[in-house]
């Protein structure tokens, strides 16, 4: 693991500790809640790849934006720390980030910079690409992160969104997290080159493919693009390989793939890693990180009763949002 | 009042608007030097820069996905397409997420995006650049349909459009760019969307037209005058929203309704008129409402099979004696 040489605050450390810790626990939640029919629809878990969105948001900004996908909990817990209007989203509640509208795949918080989780695969790049176009048009240095899969780097809009980012150097940057399946799919079955960031070299951009279980690794990368973004310098594509531990969805059979190589990957864990990294460069105890996971855990079972307690959005306004001026003028 | 032609029009509000909010840029092919193919944006670049006329590469679905983003962060993007056929390409933008945005996002997000293009027959443009889109765009609630017909329509639509606070495609037609009206000089001259322009009055039968169609109606309504019928014509102007009251009380009036549109019969604007005057009016109706439209065809490039594709104006003269058993 790399070395953090004082680069990154022990706040910072810790507070993307937390957030993985905040993630797998709501992650874990949002499972047992499907299982026991407490909330429906497609839910898509991110088990296993809490190091990316916790790392990657750890640096950023709240005038800082995201665009995010389907398996997008972890963008949005991280970016609006916000897990009571998280997981009352996730079931449907008046009380939740989008007043029940959107659910799972299209958690939003434009007061944190987070444009919106997205179930249209690719759909959100050039949404980023827009992002970072208003940041750089209005001379700010913000700049914008767009969270995609290995199967949307298959699309036109990966090739359309990063080339316009390229010509007008847009501060963006492209975070494609290679969790190896499109749902079933195998990405060496769809992709023809083993490291997607290579495809980098086609716009002219910096181009890493690095352990997305390695929260030091995506720190330095990012912080490395993010730079490069803040000043005007353009776009970067990271692929951050990593697994997710669970199916496609939550009903997936998982058929594509053995126990074992399953197995593999859990033993990749990045939450003990990073446990681990940071008792052993004294950034903390045993018992401070003890104490962090706990309250991870109570905050996520607080945000789930909340969930559970809050009130169903009333039919009687159903139409609320369609448009700016209310209901459907037709 | 100026004459101006219906592209002029369209180039003027734009500045204006540009001049006016610092918030509002133009993106799309080929509309910096030239100023587009049809010249809306001419000579833009020059007053405006780089920095808010911004010519794009051939990337329709992803300019207007920018488009999307940006709207959603507060700037007011007028994106162009140089083809409205060519928003099929960007359909995954207008109809996943410009539409939906807001409404996913429990209300939270405005997205003032136009999308502006032109459509339609008369330049022997055939299948892949002549198509009529809007009936289409009319089923995806979210956004606002809008179809002006003369110079002014588009200038006051327009403006209308780009303060709009919602997704608006903005839909003009390649035969009508180079055609002359009279156009308000009042830089405040707008035109609101969901009401029909009643374009001639008459009291035996209701027809309604856009685009080639309104002056078509017209063609129409001056050759049954001789035959002593006098035609009411109307124009909607904006199908979504849709000023349906307007039609259904000059329906009441008139008891006859005759629609008519370049776009497909099938499932065509003239179809939900239909039905809806039929729901709204049922009593009052004398016959029962005729829809003309094109053929379920693609559009042919020859100008004689086009034709044959698209109404004429006898078929206009003759759905209206259709309506009343003449």
């Amino acid at each position: 693991m790399a070395k953090a040489k004082e680069k990154y605050s022990k706040e910072l450390l810790l507070d993307i500790y937390e957030v993985m810790n905040e993630i797998r626990r709501f992650e874990e939640t949002a499972l047992k809640f499907f299982n026991e029919n407490k909330l429906r629809g497609s839910v898509h878990l991110c088990l296993g790849q809490e190091a990316v969105s916790a790392a990657v948001i750890g640096l950023m900004r709240d005038e800082d934006y995201i665009t995010s996908t389907h398996r997008g909990h972890g963008h949005g817990i991280a970016k609006s720390r916000d897990l009571k209007s998280a997981f009352a989203e996730l079931m449907g509640k008046e009380t939740g980030f989008c007043h029940g509208r959107g659910g799972s795949m299209h958690i939003c918080d434009l007061s944190k910079g987070n444009l919106g989780a997205n179930a249209i695969v690719g759909g959100g790049l050039p949404i980023a690409t827009g992002g970072a176009f208003a940041q750089k048009y209005r001379g700010t240095d913000n700049m914008t992160v767009s969270f995609f899969g290995d199967g949307a780097s298959n699309q036109g809009t990966f090739h359309e969104a990063i080339n316009m980012a390229a010509i007008w150097k847009l501060p963006v940057v492209f975070v494609c997290e290679n969790n190896r399946y499109g749902l079933t799919t195998p990405y060496q079955t769809t992709t023809a080159v083993e490291d997607i960031a290579d495809r980098a070299v086609g716009y002219a951009i910096p181009g890493y493919a690095i352990d997305g279980n390695d929260v030091l690794a995506i720190l330095d990368t990012f912080a490395k693009c993010q730079e490069r973004a803040r000043k005007g310098e353009g776009p970067s594509l990271i692929e951050c390989k990593t697994y997710r531990w669970k199916g496609h969805w939550t009903g997936d059979p998982e058929v594509y793939r053995t126990r074992e190589e399953v197995a593999s990957w859990v033993a990749k864990d990045p939450i003990p890693r990073f446990r681990a990294y940071l008792i052993e460069n004294g950034y903390a105890t045993d018992k401070d990180l003890d104490e962090i996971e706990e309250r991870a855990a109570k905050d996520v079972a607080e945000a789930a009763q909340f969930a559970l307690d809050s009130p169903e959005p009333d039919p009687a306004h159903v139409m609320d949002g369609m448009y700016v001026e209310g209901g459907f003028p037709l | 009042m100026s004459k101006k032609t219906y592209a002029i029009a369209i180039r003027d509000v734009l500045r204006e608007e540009m001049r006016k909010d610092p918030d509002i840029f133009v993106m799309g092919e080929d509309i910096g030097v030239q100023g587009g193919i049809f010249g809306c944006t001419r000579d833009m670049l020059k007053e405006f820069g780089e920095k808010r006329i911004i010519q794009t590469p051939i990337s329709e679905n992803s300019f207007v996905g920018l488009g999307v983003g940006a709207a959603s962060v507060g700037l007011r993007p007028v994106i162009e397409l140089m083809y409205m056929d060519f928003i099929y390409l960007a359909m995954d933008q207008v109809l996943n997420q410009a539409a939906k945005m807001r409404y996913m996002f429990g209300g939270k997000v405005k997205v003032p995006l136009v999308v502006r293009g032109q459509q339609g027959i008369g330049r022997g443009n055939a299948g892949q650049h002549s198509q009529s889109v809007e009936a289409l765009l009319m089923n995806i609630p979210g956004i606002k349909v809008v179809c002006p017909s003369t110079p002014a329509d588009a200038a006051g639509l327009l403006r209308t459009a780009i303060r709009d606070d919602n997704p608006v495609v903005f839909i003009e037609h390649k035969a009508l760019y180079s055609t002359k009206g009279e156009v308000p000089d009042d830089p405040e001259f707008a035109i609101p969307f969901g009401k029909a322009n009643l374009v001639r009055e008459g009291k035996d039968v209701t027809l309604l037209g856009n685009f080639l169609y309104h002056g078509k109606a017209l063609e129409a309504a001056d050759i049954l005058e001789k035959e002593g019928i006098s035609v009411e014509v109307m124009d909607p102007r904006t199908l979504v929203p849709l000023d349906i009251d307007s039609i259904v009380a000059s329906v009441k009036k008139t008891g006859h309704l005759v629609t008519v549109h370049e776009a497909h019969r099938t499932m065509g604007w003239g179809t939900e008129v239909a039905a809806a005057v039929t729901e709204k009016a049922f009593g009052y109706l004398d016959a029962p409402p005729v829809r003309i439209g094109a053929k379920m065809c693609t559009l042919p490039f020859n100008l004689g099979l086009e034709n044959a594709v698209v109404p004429q104006v006898e078929d206009i003269v003759a759905g209206v004696k259709q309506s009343l058993s003449l």
